[in-house]
């Protein structure tokens, strides 16, 4: 062996010691080598199961923000048999172009919009343009579908001749709506989703009061949130402390009671909760039979938002008691004991020594409740009735009644924001990796 | 959590009411679970307890939402049960077929979840792993994002990439859609697990075995994998709960034929509700117990296998 395990460098300007492998490498260049091989190796068992995740979960919610501001059901129509798609609304969409908004909606306008009527009654398309303009202007479907019937019959002056089929047409608001449907990418749903709309000059302004609903419905599910997040943490707080006090053997046993409902079926859950708070249920019953009630006076629990809290509460309380219980248990109990020793009362070696040793736990379980109960669907779309439901219901609404599914993607946007910034925030305050499972 | 014996009057009666408040909590936990398994047995069709029932009158209780649980679905349920009978329930019954497809679903999700999540779990409990955090976090946020968003998007993208039409050699691959989103569901449950068993896993195990020539595909298999397993089967078993348990995504993105225990129960709540439910609900409870222990005894060996709690 001519080479030693470290012999001296020859090209050496310092007379440095350069120590090398076996092979003659120098020794850094080899660690560097060996370095990036293990992070290769590394990242190469992480690498099939992020791309599953890349094209299962990150592409089809990148489609949906995609959807939120893409919408073109008013200028083209696809032939969902072929796949052929033809563009409709081109004289409109040219006129639109032509003139600024703001512009007066002259007999040009009427000319285009003729034009086009007869291309959609051509390509049976009336009723897809509508049901865009009628997202935003209820009644514009039916006002299409009658027009593009007429459509052969249409002769100049284009204007009067429209304005006699439907008066809805001189509606500037409608003009407002379909010069932002003429662009396929469009702000519309974001605004709707804050309840706004854009007015007959383009300026952005808040909807009607009456029509106000989903600013309304963000509070109230930011409310409920919070109030569920304060609730399982009154109720968890004194179970994780008993938990993390008693010795091991029973507190493993007592921890099934919080497990079991952490591995039952949500829907079993949320079944049980129905059951125990109808007005005919096991709750309202006991309490007739044992005279606290009258038959008559039984207690609405469910089918509000009474139900929602009671629920969610109950369904979330172990996300609470879990963290509690993994910061509670590593805290010496001799920190309280010397603070009683050196005179304070129970209740101050608990406000003073205990308590702030369990904020960490405090702020995870807090954290991670409210993010869990922010987003919800089941439950309450089961025990909530009318005003127990929460924004999560709303979009389940739009993606399967109402079948505004730009809307639907505009929503579930700006849910998916703001469960991001606190989903960002968890990971650096808590570390996602110290998230446990029982 | 026992008394000093200093401790002074009004001290003792706070210990008490303290263990109460405990009582009452641990009370509300469990009660509206176990609430449902007698009402499954009444023979009237109330969810209420009759005063038979409270009298533990026999013939306050009957299996007849069991037996309906079999029958619903089948086209002669009233003949005698025979082999026919049995075969008409086993191909017609709607329960029994919600129980195969969910089996199904659950099986293959479990599967395609654990594989993938336990490789990059070991990936990602290397320390030399580059971006781990941000790579966690991506992969751990399925848990994390609102249910009906994933069922959103997952929505457009199946009928974008027309996935109920993908076949192999003309034959459908069934449930793909859903197997697909349910593993994607389960993911972060397996990555948990599994990444929690590495914490503290002893490096120079695998280094020995290198050092004696085991190549790493057998130092894999002989000395990493047999430590790992508690916690790779819990993860699998969280991520089987997880699709078993679903119903959102099966209702957004499964067709008519997928129908799956949590999607019939939830057609059931959400039309008429029949004590039919609370016997779903019961087996259900009986399976989760199951899964609890499962998984507590796994923890428990888990933790002596790497030395971490004695006994």
């Amino acid at each position: 062996m001519t080479d030693g395990l470290a012999n001296q460098g020859t090209g050496n300007a310092s007379n440095e010691l350069l120590l090398t492998t076996v092979d003659g490498k120098p020794l850094k260049e080899a660690l560097i080598h060996a370095e990036a091989r293990a992070k290769r190796r590394a990242f190469f068992l992480v690498l099939p199961l992020l791309l599953f995740i890349l094209i299962t979960f990150v592409a089809p919610i990148g489609q949906m923000l995609h959807r939120s501001v893409h919408n073109d059901g008013f200028i083209v129509t696809e032939d969902f048999g072929t796949g052929v798609r033809t563009p409709i609304m081109v004289n409109l969409t040219e006129w639109f172009n032509e003139n600024p908004p703001g512009s007066e909606i002259d007999e040009s306008a009427y000319a285009a919009l003729a034009a086009d009527m007869v291309v959609l009654k051509k390509e049976r398309a009336a009723g897809q343009a509508g049901t865009r303009i009628n997202y935003e202007i209820s009644g514009s479907r039916s006002l299409f579908t009658k027009t593009a019937r007429n459509a052969d019959k249409l002769a100049p002056p284009y204007k009067e001749a429209i304005i006699a089929i439907d008066p809805d047409w001189e509606n500037p608001e409608l003009w407002t709506v379909m010069r932002s449907a003429s662009s396929a990418y469009t702000a519309t749903f974001y605004l709707a989703a804050i309840d706004m709309t854009r007015n007959a000059n383009g300026d952005i302004e808040m909807v009607n009061e009456n029509r106000q609903v989903y600013v309304k419905l963000f509070q109230r599910t930011l409310i409920l949130s919070l109030v569920i997040t304060f609730l399982t943490f009154v109720l968890a707080y004194p179970v994780a402390h008993l938990l993390a006090t008693l010795p091991l053997r029973y507190s493993n046993l007592l921890m099934i009671l919080v497990l079991l409902p952490f591995w039952t079926s949500l829907l079993v859950r949320t079944t049980s909760w129905m059951i125990l708070l109808q007005s005919q249920g096991v709750l309202n019953d006991a309490m007739v039979g044992l005279g606290i009630l009258d038959d008559e006076n039984r207690i609405q629990m469910m089918y509000n938002q009474a139900g929602t809290v009671i629920a969610m509460t109950h369904i979330l309380l172990p996300f609470m008691i879990l963290p509690l219980y993994s910061v509670m248990r590593p805290i010496n109990p001799s920190y309280v004991r010397a603070a009683r020793s050196l005179g304070a009362t129970s209740w101050t070696a608990f406000r003073r020594i205990y308590f702030p040793q369990t904020v960490p736990g405090i702020g995870a379980g807090a954290l991670l409740v409210f993010i869990l109960a922010v987003g919800y669907y089941i439950t309450p779309a089961l025990v909530g009735g009318a005003d127990g439901q929460l924004i999560s219901n709303l979009i389940a609404f739009h993606m399967q009644k109402s079948l505004n599914w730009s809307l639907a993607a505009a929503l579930a946007a700006l849910l998916l924001g703001g469960i991001l910034i606190l989903y960002w925030l968890y990971d650096r305050l808590i570390g996602i990796d110290n998230l446990k499972l029982g | 959590m026992a008394l000093p014996k200093h401790a002074d009057t009004l001290e003792r009666i706070w210990h008490y009411a303290y263990l109460v408040i405990c009582g009452l909590i641990f009370l509300f936990l469990i009660a509206p679970i176990l609430v449902v398994i007698p009402l499954s047995f009444n023979v009237e069709p109330y969810f209420t307890f009759t005063e038979k029932m409270l009298k533990l009158d026999p013939t306050g209780y009957s299996m007849r939402w069991y037996d309906l649980l079999l029958t619903f679905g089948m086209v002669d349920p009233d003949v005698v049960r025979d082999g026919a009978w049995w075969a008409d329930a086993w191909a017609n019954s709607n329960w029994i077929n919600a129980t195969k497809n969910s089996i199904i679903i659950g099986v293959f999700s479990t599967l395609l979840a654990t594989a993938l999540g336990t490789f990059a779990a070991l990936g990602l409990s290397r320390p030399e792993m580059p971006y781990r955090r941000t790579i966690m976090a991506v992969l751990i946020s399925p848990m994390i994002v609102p249910i009906i968003i994933t069922a959103t998007g997952l929505f457009f993208f199946y009928s974008a990439i027309g996935i109920a039409d993908w076949s192999i050699f003309g034959w459908k691959i069934p449930y793909l859609g859903v197997v697909l989103a349910h593993a994607t569901l389960g993911i972060p449950f397996v990555i948990i697990t599994v990444t929690a068993t590495l914490v503290g896993f002893d490096h120079s195990l695998t280094r020995a075995a290198a050092s004696m020539g085991a190549d790493p595909v057998t130092t894999f298999f002989k000395v990493q994998m047999p430590l790992i397993l508690p916690g790779v089967i819990s993860g699998g078993l969280f991520a089987f709960v997880t699709s078993f348990d679903e119903v959102v995504v099966v209702l957004f993105v499964g067709g008519l034929d997928e129908q799956t225990i949590p999607r019939q129960m939830w057609n059931g709540i959400r039309e008429q509700i029949s004590p039919a439910i609370l016997s779903v609900a019961t087996i259900l409870v009986v399976i989760s117990i199951a899964l609890l222990t499962t998984v507590e005894l796994l923890r428990r060996r888990s933790e002596r296998l790497r030395g971490m709690s004695p006994g």
